[in-house]
């Protein structure tokens, strides 16, 4: 099993990530899958991250079969 | 004294409540439908809306088109979770919110908020909040296209209940 991660907007243009399934290996943390991703890219500080559709901090624990998204501040409506 | 009003609080199935559509947005015509079709007719008293239309303006420069992206799934969710909130906070007899997504023009709706309830009060406070909650917590970006045809993301929405704004 992997780890599905998904960017949006701007986000999506800041890695060239739309979509992508990593390994689980050596993936504990949200932060993790940053690193895995992000190509030594820093997180910007307003970036906002979801676990299986639900908002989560970085530190937030990942597991095998998990949706991780990463995306900028929220601008609907 | 008792009331024959009695919107069975917080055990209604509200998953009709929340549409995404790639199609123009007509919400008069949404209101109209979803009232004929979730609402019974002498049980509610008042209904609250909120339309909101794209600007051809934004930040002094002006606007020609927008495109909406979302989450999907995660932003049904969330909008549902905005909606059970508002259930738990208000009597209501419904909620519908529906947002369109994808290219839109100046001047097309985006987003309709609408609140019934037996009284205004109910009405007018959840539909104010459920539009701040959308705004501030449910996964959708804008990007603009501007007159000199340059692109650019919207990087935050405004503050609808700040005193010194008057854009919500």
């Amino acid at each position: 099993m992997a780890i599905k991660v998904k960017c949006f907007a701007s986000m999506r243009e800041y890695l060239d990530l739309s979509e992508r399934e990593i390994g689980i290996d050596g993936i504990k943390t949200v932060a993790d899958v940053w690193r895995s991703v992000a190509g030594g890219k820093p997180m910007p500080e307003n970036t906002l991250c979801a676990v299986n559709q639900s908002q989560a901090n970085e530190e937030f624990t990942v597991n095998s079969g998990d949706e991780v998204a990463f995306f900028p501040p929220v601008t609907g409506g | 004294m008792a009331s024959r009003h009695n919107p069975t609080k917080n055990t209604r199935d509200h998953t009709h409540s929340v549409r995404i559509i790639t199609e123009k947005l007509d919400p008069w015509h949404e209101l109209t439908v979803y009232q004929n079709e979730h609402l019974t007719k002498g049980q509610f008293g008042a209904t609250a809306t909120f339309v909101g239309t794209m600007r051809d303006f934004n930040e002094g420069d002006g606007v020609t088109g927008m495109t909406l992206e979302h989450y999907p799934g995660m932003t049904e969710a969330q909008l549902q979770t905005i909606i059970d909130e508002a259930h738990e906070q208000w009597t209501l007899d419904d909620v519908l919110v529906v947002h369109r997504v994808g290219p839109l023009l100046p001047g097309d709706p985006i987003v309709l908020v609408a609140c019934w309830s037996a009284h205004r009060a109910a009405a007018f406070d959840a539909c104010r909040h459920l539009m701040e909650a959308l705004k501030s917590r449910a996964p959708f970006w804008k990007n603009e296209t501007l007159t000199d045809q340059s692109n650019r993301w919207v990087e935050k929405n405004t503050d609808g209940y700040s005193p010194d704004n008057n854009s919500v």
